[in-house]
């Protein structure tokens, strides 16, 4: 029953995300921040994850490729397929309902156990749009770090690949190149606006209802981490299912 | 002018508030006062319009609050400001920046227009050096005065402080109540505080409403209440010996 009721809460909340918005040259300023705090603070730790799991994806590819008869640029494929299709939108996803998930629930949720979110609604502002829309709109651009992702990723899949012995850059780029099908690009983008939208709405959720003190907030912040991902892991199967098969 | 009628409020089976009926008037301070649980969070709660009474209405300067639309309940709560226990200081913001906060939200001035309003008001509470500092550095008496900045800055009619002076030293917490009732009778603003603090009751209480398990057990001003022998007003009121010989004095000297 609580989960039926916290769900209805989560779709009236995305309604009112919409409603009576706040004034634009206020709104102007929360998106830039929020773009700041959310889209260029994750690049750090997304370039760096990127990098160095496209090489271990390439080295597990090509160390488990012992028969002679399979050409060595399969391993540029394999990566390029893993990194595109599933690392970057969906484990980079991940990644970020831990990092950016968790920053937006204990950032509302403090707003919340300290009377802030109680202020906004006090001076009669729209605090659902207030807080939780420029989230959203600086995670539209959440397809900017999946892209560097895809890029890193292959990038250190190639490091690993020419640096480790493995295979010739030549061959590791004939791989990369060898049916490529432009969908897949497409595929992967709208998993990562899907995705987007979860990131920036369940965690905003479980800031925005949370009661108690700073406990709570805490233990906010798992449950939506957790809930971040179980969704994201869902919709990752749905998705796939209705695009690719 | 703020009129209550008949107002009851229940969370599932809990009624809070069965049946209170007041006014507060313009220009004057006026207490509410009770024990934990009476429920006086709850009360301003629905003065402020965040909470929707079941059964009553409340009125601001003859407009009724449930009988008003979305944009109009907007409105009224724009002329509201309120001070929060904790103070409720954006804390991502600096102290002009949140004292400017509801001038950026609901008028079109000019940044130098908002700025000098800021300045203005910080002045009037004292905190014209602390305009670039964060909440966080500043102490809680200075975290209430912003509050009161913020909340006054946009000229409301109607002012709500939610113990203002909670976990503030007692000189302080004098500054904080004088603070609030110049502001009331400057600006002829409707202000309504819930308080605990019975040196405010003796300070500033021109009208004092006494709630007891949601219901009015008592009012009258901070005069009447050294005179009332009301026996629940006075087993609050007077719970501290200090208190009770104060009102005993009282009562000899007007002998």
């Amino acid at each position: 029953m609580k989960y039926l009721h916290n769900i209805g809460a989560y779709f009236i909340m995305i309604k009112d995300m919409f409603r009576k918005p706040t004034k634009w040259s206020v709104m102007k300023t929360l998106i830039f921040k929020d773009i700041d705090d959310l889209i260029i603070g994750s690049l750090g730790i997304v370039a760096f994850i990127s990098f160095f799991v496209g090489g271990v994806v390439t080295i597990q590819t090509a160390l488990n490729i012992t028969s002679p008869i399979i050409p060595k640029y399969l391993v540029g494929f394999a990566t390029r397929q893993s990194i595109i299709l599933e690392f970057a939108p969906t484990f980079i996803s991940i990644i970020m309902a831990g990092k950016v998930g968790s920053f937006i629930t204990s950032s509302i949720g403090t707003m919340r156990v300290t009377e802030q979110i109680d202020a906004l609604e006090v001076m009669g502002i729209n605090a659902i749009n207030y807080l939780v829309f420029p989230k959203f709109i600086a995670l539209m651009l959440y397809p900017f770090v999946i892209s560097i992702a895809m890029f890193l990723g292959i990038i250190g899949g190639m490091a690993a690949c020419v640096y480790g012995g493995f295979s010739t850059l030549d061959d590791y780029i004939t791989g990369v190149q060898l049916d490529f099908i432009p969908f897949h690009i497409t595929y992967a983008f709208i998993k990562t606006i899907v995705f987007a939208f979860v990131l920036a709405t369940i965690p905003s959720f479980h800031g925005y209802f949370m009661k108690g003190g700073a406990l709570e907030v805490g233990k906010a912040s798992t449950t939506a981490f957790v809930w971040t991902s179980v969704v994201i892991i869902l919709l990752n199967y749905v998705l796939t299912q209705l695009l690719l098969s | 002018m703020i009129e209550v009628k008949n107002v009851h409020k229940s969370f599932g089976d809990a009624h809070i508030l069965k049946g209170i009926s007041t006014s507060f008037e313009k220009g004057k301070t006026s207490l509410v006062i009770g024990q934990s649980g009476s429920g006086k969070t709850v009360f301003l709660k629905c003065l402020l319009g965040l909470f929707q009474p079941e059964e009553g209405s409340i009125s601001y300067d003859g407009k009724i609050y449930s009988e008003l639309d979305a944009n109009q309940k907007r409105e009224l709560r724009s002329e509201m400001g309120m001070v929060f226990q904790g103070s409720a200081l954006f804390d991502s913001m600096t102290i002009m920046e949140n004292v400017m906060f509801p001038l950026r939200m609901f008028t079109k001035q000019s940044k130098s227009e908002m700025e000098d309003r800021a300045n203005f008001v910080l002045k009037r509470v004292k905190l014209e050096d602390a305009h670039n500092k964060m909440p966080s550095e500043a102490s809680g008496g200075m975290q209430k005065r912003v509050a009161i900045a913020r909340a006054i800055v946009n000229k409301p009619k109607y002012l709500f402080c939610d113990e203002p002076n909670s976990g503030l030293d007692p000189k302080t917490a004098i500054v904080i109540d004088n603070l609030i009732q110049e502001i009331t009778e400057e600006y002829n603003i409707t202000t309504i505080i819930n308080s605990h603090d019975m040196n405010s009751v003796m300070e500033i209480g021109e009208k004092i409403v006494f709630l007891k398990d949601g219901l009015k057990a008592w009012e009258g001003s901070k005069e009447n209440i050294f005179k009332t022998d009301n026996e629940v007003v006075t087993d609050f009121v007077y719970s501290s010996e200090l208190f009770k010989k104060v009102r005993q004095m009282y009562l000899e000297e007007r002998q």
